[in-house]
């Protein structure tokens, strides 16, 4: 599509951006049911209120809050350096990209410098982070559709020995805190890179079998294809990011966009969906699996030694000057940005998480409206969210 | 992309008078600025997302920010006339004496957004907007028309800093629930006292128990203070039984 597209829609009245307004068909009464907090689909404590004419889905509200602890505010009570596990605690599948986020914002508050063989590590945990967020979203999404467990298992079975990689190096599966303001942590050993290799080289035959499964699947092709389409022009009118935004057939990837990190010296492409539908940003997922093996194999070639943290890097007791920051990288589930304001004190005067599952969430009516019920959990489901990250 | 000072200037040049100010940030970020004003800020937003040349179609990031009064003190030179007595004539002087004055910064509530283009891949591009007080003027134009992404953040500085958006479609609470009385983000939020019996408290919640006992006797309600007091003691005959 043309880049124009979605930059002025001055032919469209205002508020062409709003949910459409779906009448009922006239026939009974409507329903009201609230869905969630506990419903299975909902991944943790999230509801809608949704207003049913039958089975088509007349309203939709959807309810935050059941998991906010607010975040924010433990965050600016703290030092710098305080934060980072917290920031594990925001998307619990993905805690290494969410450190990755924190700290390149710290570091473009203080102007710190990062070395090479940490950035290049940070590639190789971000891509495997990606690789097992996209496969277990995956596997949650057919769960959703009635394949109770067994898809769920084999996207688990790659995740388990990503999650052992993490282990080893960070010491953690799930709490990693692993970077740090100007480096990371701890180096990885050549034991480490040699076992992570052989992983990387088992991905690909993984990826190919779980297609196989699922792609040409008569009843997953019937439930997800041409259900929650979102248009192109909405969706970045919406804020939408990541795997959902390409889906609708945005080229827009921050890898690409920012070259953050070392990003401009791996060769990758971004997938596009064509149709806008649950089914394109299944398989969107399916296809940046596929890249991101190809970013892992490129990096696990050329990562250099040295130090993994830079010699002048500070990690306590250190007072940015007073000014601000965004920071933002492509996570599996979108533009995570940390927004960071410093008034020369030892702690963020303003501490702000983009969270991008809450924003993708934003379109969720939208899709939605006039679709049954039971695709709404589907469409839910292609959302991609973490409810630690939407509540924080 | 442009700077501050040219996407400024193309404002002017598009809209005259809306008087946009350019806030500097002294961070290595060099990540400036731009202050609407209020009353023209929805015009400015969307000639911001259509103007060709910027086509800042995305928002990505909105969020508040809250600044306190502040109490500054300042010194003030001060000249006044004295009479003195100069070999042995009295006649008037001029003086000048350094003077400490306070005077208390009125604060305020500011909203962040940090826009992109997805269309030309450039930004960020910051514009902030200032409400006149925290406590009565805190009415700031939503630009949820402009960037349907601002929907969902917009409630959350509602919620959480007490901003309140006029031309929101939907402007409720999003993270604390319906008739949550104060906004937790603010600076000088203070916790409510929701001390509860806890028979092996510690710590933070001792403090927390203590200072709940204490507002109790205050208030006159023994009952309940008597309650927690023993229960804070059970606490500590545990420990030492424990030990």
């Amino acid at each position: 599509m043309s880049t124009s597209g979605f930059v002025a829609e001055k032919d469209k009245r205002e508020g062409w951006n709003r949910p459409p307004v779906i009448e009922p068909d006239g026939e009974g009464e409507l329903l009201e049911v609230s869905m969630g907090p506990h419903h299975p689909s909902t991944h943790g404590v999230f509801r809608m209120d949704v207003a049913l004419d039958g089975e088509r889905v007349i309203r939709l509200k959807p309810v935050f809050g059941y998991l906010h602890r607010n975040h924010e505010k433990i965050a600016e009570g703290i030092s710098y350096l305080g934060s980072m596990p917290f920031t594990d605690r925001l998307d619990y599948l993905c805690p290494l990209t969410n450190n990755w986020a924190y700290a390149l914002a710290v570091e473009k508050l203080t102007g710190q410098a990062v070395p090479e063989r940490a950035e290049y590590l940070r590639v190789i945990v971000g891509e495997l982070t990606r690789v097992q967020n996209h496969a277990s979203s995956i596997g949650f999404l057919i769960q959703e559709m009635g394949a109770s467990g067994t898809p769920l298992m084999y996207a688990f079975k790659a995740r388990e020995k990503i999650l052992d990689l993490f282990e080893e190096l960070t010491g953690a599966r799930m709490m990693c805190n692993y970077m740090r303001f100007g480096g990371c942590r701890v180096d990885a050993t050549a034991d480490w890179l040699a076992v992570t290799r052989k992983v990387v080289e088992e991905l690909p035959g993984f990826v190919d079998e779980f297609e196989r499964l699922l792609r040409g699947n008569e009843i997953l092709m019937a439930r997800t294809q041409g259900v929650g389409i979102l248009r192109p022009e909405l969706a970045v009118n919406a804020g939408v990011t990541g795997p959902m935004l390409r889906a609708s057939g945005v080229n827009y990837d921050i890898r690409k966009v920012d070259g953050y990190g070392v990003y401009n010296r791996f060769k990758f492409r971004v997938p596009l969906g064509d149709h806008w539908d649950v089914f394109d940003r299944f398989m969107i997922r399916l296809l940046e699996m596929r890249e991101s093996i190809k970013i892992l194999e490129q990096a696990l070639k050329d990562i250099p030694g040295g130090p993994v943290m830079d010699a002048k890097a500070k990690l306590r007791g250190f007072r940015p000057k007073p000014g601000e920051a965004y920071g933002r990288i492509e996570s599996p589930k979108g533009e995570l940005g940390f927004y960071l304001i410093s008034d020369g004190g030892p702690n963020p005067y303003r501490y702000r998480v983009r969270p991008p599952s809450l924003i993708n969430l934003t379109v969720l009516e939208d899709m939605a409206l006039g679709q049954n019920v039971a695709d709404v959990v589907l469409i839910f489901g292609s959302v991609d969210i973490i409810l630690g990250e939407v509540d924080r | 992309m442009k700077t501050v000072e040219e996407i400024r200037a193309a404002i002017e040049a598009a809209l005259p008078g809306a008087g946009v100010e350019i806030v500097s940030n002294p961070s290595v970020s060099g990540q400036h600025s731009l202050r609407l004003r209020p009353s023209h800020a929805v015009a400015v937003a969307k000639f911001l997302r259509d103007d060709a040349e910027l086509a800042l179609d995305f928002l990505s990031n909105a969020t508040g920010v809250d600044w306190p009064d502040k109490e500054v003190t300042e010194k003030v030179k001060v000249t006044r006339t004295v009479r003195k007595t100069v070999d042995g004539v009295e006649q008037d002087a001029e003086e000048t004496v350094e003077e400490a004055r306070k005077r208390v910064e009125p604060g305020c509530l500011e909203a962040v957004y940090h826009l992109f283009s997805v269309a030309r891949g450039h930004g960020p591009v910051v514009i902030r907007m200032k409400t006149v007080n925290r406590t009565d003027q805190v009415e700031l134009p939503s630009l949820t028309p402009v960037w349907r992404s601002a929907e969902f953040q917009e409630r959350e500085i509602f919620d959480l800093y007490g901003i309140v958006f006029s031309g929101h479609p939907d402007l409720r609470r999003l993270l604390m629930w319906e008739g949550f009385k104060d906004h937790p983000m603010r600076r000088d939020y203070v916790e409510p006292d929701d001390f509860e019996y806890e028979p092996t408290a510690h710590d933070e919640v001792l403090k927390r128990a203590v200072a709940h006992q204490a507002k109790q006797e205050a208030a006159g309600t023994v009952a309940g203070a008597a309650g927690v007091g023993s229960g804070v003691a059970a606490g500590r005959e545990g420990k030492g039984a424990g030990a």
